[in-house]
């Protein structure tokens, strides 16, 4: 491979993997607060690109702009949730909430797929294939303004994370449970607050992907193992973590299709999951527990 | 187990031995299905139920087990009654180096889960473009008629088939119980419930772990050696799929975690659960692709917020089958 071809390669991984990161952010937001591992999270991500599909159908509504509607609704459907199903299953073994989200995941696909059929869809945007030449470097506006959008939404959420009360209660919850509902704090709202912006994430970072790339229900499974190998390789519940493993692991997987074979791509990233967890099994950038 | 308790075993296990002259070819594959799952959740069981080791990866083992039973017997000529042998020793090694990875850097709770299911994608992946084996177009073992059935080939009839099923859900079940009441089950629990205090009563927590995963491995690799022979055929889209790796939980987790007749119950309710709703949502007109797998998903959510620790321990209680502290 040539280092033209290798820098573009390596670009273009990157600016995808800020998408992947805002998706695998959500999943890191839900396991850092509630500790509940949504083994649902790629399909929310697929049902957030059909939401995005759906919208440019009806009202060619561009997906990089409908990414904000689809985030507040997939925010309403996080919290309802958590309120509703998830909240009692909090104090449960880690395999009975397993089976609780992977009894939802099959739900939301199999009702994709009896909606939508089993064919891949996408949507054709006029800049679809537009490109910027950077000196030998040739980039695809499509790509950039995801990037760009991910990049916001996810300040956005650092933000309020940082200079928020609700945010900053969040956080208290998340390091000391025990603490927070001793100086008064709703723990259930805080939980249903954090599931809602976990899914947010998600469905922004779903809406985006569909400008990338096409959808079909079975691809949810993949988003699902792809967040999880995100969050462990950042390290799980650490917010700058998620963005740093989405950022390694696009580029891992952009340059592992280009070099080696598409069909490799996910080896090469499930090989550098095992090298992070046998060097630093809380992730590159997760806090060691005490 | 109370006098009511052995009764109704051995009632359902006269019940089993006897079906198959009673009940028609479809129900008998149920039931053959209903007493692999059965097996293999008990499998399963050992290392989570007892040892508290959650593996979302088992599709792993069952889909080495099957390939390499069924590679010795189509490329080298070996059969499947010493193939088997190679089978365990083939998962005991994948499952040594995950128990490496995982115990000697201390991954654990749902890091250790997580890297169940890597090593079950990268066996998945890695059997995709294995040419040898068939790579993602699949490998394929001769059909046998039923007339040149050869039982030392594990080639038979569904009665044959059947009655091997019986024959390993029934020794999983003694393993199961011999295991539980043995020194290492005890030593399992402790390390189940509390690591650092059973380390500190000199169990070596990391050595017992490993035995889990030997004996839970090894039991899930012969489960694939009789998947393979009994269909014929091999895809590690399927095999190896994450969606294998949930299948086979699923009956120990509904039936009851850490329980001897969870995994048994679990089965025996999901598999004919599954194939009725076919017949119901065929009869309601709703037969788009889809709408099994939707309302099967939606009902594993009602039963296991209905039921916390599983149905067997609730059906014990209710009928009065199991004595205090069993």
């Amino acid at each position: 491979m040539t280092f033209p071809l290798f820098a573009e390669v390596f670009l273009k991984g990157i600016l995808t993997g800020l998408v992947y990161g805002l998706m695998a952010l959500g999943l890191s937001v839900i396991f850092g607060v509630v500790r509940v591992v949504n083994f649902a999270h790629g399909e929310f991500a697929v049902l957030a690109m059909y939401a995005a599909f759906v919208l440019f159908g009806l009202y060619k509504v561009d997906p990089i702009i409908a990414s904000v509607p689809v985030a507040f609704a997939f925010f309403l459907i996080g919290y309802g949730l958590q309120r509703t199903i998830v909240q009692p299953f909090v104090t449960r073994p880690q395999h009975e909430q397993f089976i609780l989200l992977v009894g939802l995941a099959l739900v939301l696909v199999n009702a994709m797929l009896m909606v939508f059929g089993p064919e891949s869809r996408q949507v054709d945007l006029p800049y679809s294939l537009d490109t910027w030449m950077i000196g030998p470097l040739m980039i695809d506006k499509v790509r950039v303004y995801g990037a760009l959008a991910a990049l916001v939404v996810t300040a956005a959420l650092f933000a309020f994370f940082r200079f928020t009360l609700t945010g900053t209660a969040i956080r208290a919850a998340a390091d000391n449970l025990v603490g927070a509902a001793v100086v008064g704090l709703d723990v259930k709202k805080l939980y249903a607050l954090s599931f809602g912006v976990g899914l947010a994430c998600v469905g922004a970072a779903g809406s985006i992907m569909t400008a990338l790339t096409d959808m079909t229900p079975m691809l949810a499974p993949s988003y699902t193992l792809l967040a999880f190998t995100i969050v462990i390789v950042g390290g799980l519940g650490s917010m700058a973590g998620a963005l740093g493993g989405g950022l390694l692991i696009g580029a891992a997987e952009a340059v592992a299709s280009a070099a080696i074979s598409p069909s490799m791509k996910s080896m090469v990233s499930f090989g550098l999951l095992v090298i992070v967890l046998a060097l630093r099994p809380q992730g590159l950038f997760g806090k060691a527990e005490s | 187990m109370t006098t009511r308790g052995w009764v109704a075993l051995s009632l359902a296990a006269a019940a089993l031995v006897a079906a198959p002259f009673v009940v028609d070819r479809y129900l008998l594959s149920i039931l053959l299905l209903c007493l692999i799952g059965a097996y293999l959740g008990q499998a399963w069981n050992i290392l989570m139920g007892f040892c508290g080791l959650l593996s979302l990866g088992h599709a792993l083992y069952l889909g080495l087990g099957a390939y390499t039973g069924a590679i010795l017997f189509v490329k080298f000529g070996v059969g499947p009654w010493l193939g088997v042998f190679a089978a365990m020793a083939v998962a005991v090694a994948a499952a040594s180096a995950l128990g490496w990875l995982g115990f000697r850097f201390r991954i654990e709770g749902v890091y250790f889960s997580l890297l169940t299911i890597a090593f079950a994608e990268v066996a998945r992946i890695g059997f995709d473009n294995w040419s040898f084996a068939g790579g993602a177009a699949g490998f394929f073992l001769p059909v046998a008629s039923e007339a040149q059935a050869q039982w030392f080939n594990l080639r038979g009839g569904p009665y044959f088939f059947y009655y091997l099923a019986l024959a390993l859900a029934a020794g999983a079940l003694a393993l199961s119980a011999f295991l539980r009441a043995s020194k290492l089950g005890h030593a399992w629990l402790a390390v189940r419930e509390d690591p650092a205090a059973a380390r500190a009563l000199g169990v070596n927590a990391t050595r017992v772990r490993f035995f889990a995963l030997f004996i839970s491995s090894a039991m899930t690799a012969v489960g694939g050696v009789y998947l393979a022979f009994w269909s014929n055929n091999l895809f590690p889209a399927q095999i190896f799929d994450m969606s294998r790796s949930i299948d086979l939980i699923l009956a120990p987790i509904v039936g009851g975690v850490g329980t001897l007749f969870g995994p048994i119950v679990g089965a025996f309710l999901l598999v004919p659960l599954g194939e009725a709703l076919i017949d119901i949502l065929r009869a309601l007109g709703l037969n788009a692709p889809g709408a099994k797998a939707l309302v099967y998903g939606a009902l594993l959510m009602i039963i296991i917020a209905a039921t916390p620790n599983g149905l067997w321990p609730w059906i014990a209680r209710k009928l009065k089958l199991e004595g205090r502290g069993a």
